[in-house]
């Protein structure tokens, strides 16, 4: 049995009284690769924002390794280096290139050398086909290679757990794919990952456990087959019903003779 | 147009000019740290410090210089603070400068989207470390416009140090007005060395404009 890294208990996230997350508790296993899905709105993004404190939680703990997230500013900066995260927008900062996007982190967070965390950038980069684009600005770049960077940006501060928020949601069609290939190569190295998307075939490819989200809460929480091909509740069944595309006359009878 | 008089007065100009120049460069130094210093506090809502810059930037921006001025040379000897008339000028500039200076930076840490600096916390990284290397670097950029404009009307608004005996070139026109009555001659002189003053300002201003619009690193 796998140690559990990330547990999340009775979490509680209001917007102006309203809930987003009402008593959410959610245990995330070594190696583990949970992807979350669910209708817009339901608190997806916002669960993974709270992990790693970007949003102030009104109830409930988070704990990484059994230590409550944001006891104070400086455990806090620490927990955070051990949580990856890539958001939908990429977020590089469009002042430094590549490479300085990728080091600024190891070198003044972790104070590692520079030489250091320049060749490690370098593989990284290599691994994710882009080794050619270190010394390029981020606006040089295309949204799926931006994402890509984002992604080793994430990785080179050595995270135990990696958070990705609808990281495709702003792409070009052709770049989702070259995306979710490194999220599934970084699956297949045993990576512990939260993943939320709404590409349900990558989901099904890539997830240990598909957890479903609506109305401020889990309403499941299955293993892949299970959820896509007989999922439980009727919200699920709803929900699924939205990606399928059904046209109910057609190359029917009625549909010839109506012409 | 007596050429032989701006000739002979010339160097004198000069003097003043390089006296202006000084003050000034000195006067918006300050007026930077004054300014970032100012704009930090109010990002990171220090409290009372944040109240107290405010008050500050609302009697800095809605007082005449002239009268920052004189409050700071006849004033500050009345509570038995001795001064000159040079340190006077520097931070009668600074006093003025560093407000608006503060709300051009104030604007171009805003324009700084916050899901930026929440992609830097998320690395780890402690607020003063997001400020200095992943916010700071962009409003910076963003404000030139604005700084640029500051800078030259700091410049502009040395010339009311004549007002405190300091001899710089508006104080050069004045005196020699009123010695000789040589007015076109004077004017002239005073407005040719502003004008070389402010004009690479202005150009290299330009300049640093175009090449850092938009944030456009790396175009």
């Amino acid at each position: 049995m796998a140690e559990t890294i990330l547990s999340i208990e009775h979490l509680k996230k209001e917007y102006d009284g309203k809930p987003v997350l009402d008593d959410v508790s959610l245990k995330v296993k070594k190696g583990e690769v949970i992807v979350i899905v669910g209708p817009s709105g339901c608190g997806k993004s916002t669960l993974l924002r709270c992990i790693n404190a970007l949003e102030p939680i009104q109830g409930g703990e988070i704990r990484l390794h059994g230590e409550p997230i944001g006891s104070s500013p400086k455990q806090l900066a620490t927990l955070r280096q051990k949580i990856g995260m890539v958001f939908q927008s990429y977020e590089l900062f469009p002042h430094l290139t590549v490479m300085e996007n990728i080091i600024l982190a190891p070198t003044k967070v972790q104070k590692r050398t520079k030489a250091d965390a320049q060749t490690e950038a370098r593989t990284l980069l290599s691994r994710v086909g882009l080794a050619d684009r270190a010394d390029s600005y981020p606006r040089q770049l295309s949204g799926g290679q931006k994402q890509r960077i984002a992604i080793v940006r994430a990785l080179c501060m050595h995270p135990e757990i990696l958070l990705f928020d609808e990281v495709t949601a702003a792409l070009d069609p052709e770049m989702v794919h070259e995306v979710l290939q490194v999220l599934l190569d970084l699956a297949e190295q045993g990576r512990t990952m939260l993943i939320v998307t709404h590409e349900m075939q990558f989901a099904r490819a890539v997830a240990d456990r598909i957890l479903f989200l609506d109305d401020a809460n889990i309403v499941a929480d299955a293993a892949p087959e299970v959820f896509f091909d007989t999922p439980v509740s009727e919200r699920a069944k709803n929900f699924l019903s939205t990606f399928t595309f059904e046209r109910k006359n057609k190359n029917s009878q009625d549909a010839a003779l109506r012409v | 147009m007596n050429w032989d008089f701006i000739a002979q007065y010339l160097p004198l100009y000069e003097k003043a000019a390089w006296l202006t120049v000084r003050l000034g460069i000195a006067g918006i130094l300050l007026s930077i740290l004054i300014g970032l210093a100012c704009a930090v506090i109010q990002y990171f809502k220090v409290p009372v410090l944040r109240q107290l810059c405010t008050a500050y930037i609302e009697l800095s921006r809605n007082t005449p210089l002239l009268i920052q001025l004189f409050f700071i040379y006849y004033g500050l000897p009345k509570l038995g603070i001795q001064t000159n008339a040079t340190a006077c000028g520097i931070s009668g500039l600074a006093f003025l400068g560093g407000s608006y200076m503060a709300e051009s930076f104030r604007s171009g840490i805003e324009a700084v989207e916050q899901i930026q600096s929440e992609s830097a916390y998320s690395l780890g990284m402690s607020r003063l470390q997001v400020m200095r290397y992943v916010v700071l670097p962009q409003a910076i950029s963003i404000s030139v416009p604005a700084f640029v404009a500051n800078i030259i009307f700091l410049l502009k608004e040395t010339s009311v140090f004549s007002a405190i005996s300091l001899m710089d070139l508006m104080f050069t026109a004045k005196d020699l007005i009123g010695l000789y009555y040589k007015t076109t001659e004077s004017l002239f002189l005073l407005v040719a060395f502003y004008l070389l003053i402010l004009l690479p300002v202005s150009v290299l201003g330009s300049l640093l404009e175009r090449r850092l619009r938009h944030a456009g690193f790396g175009a």
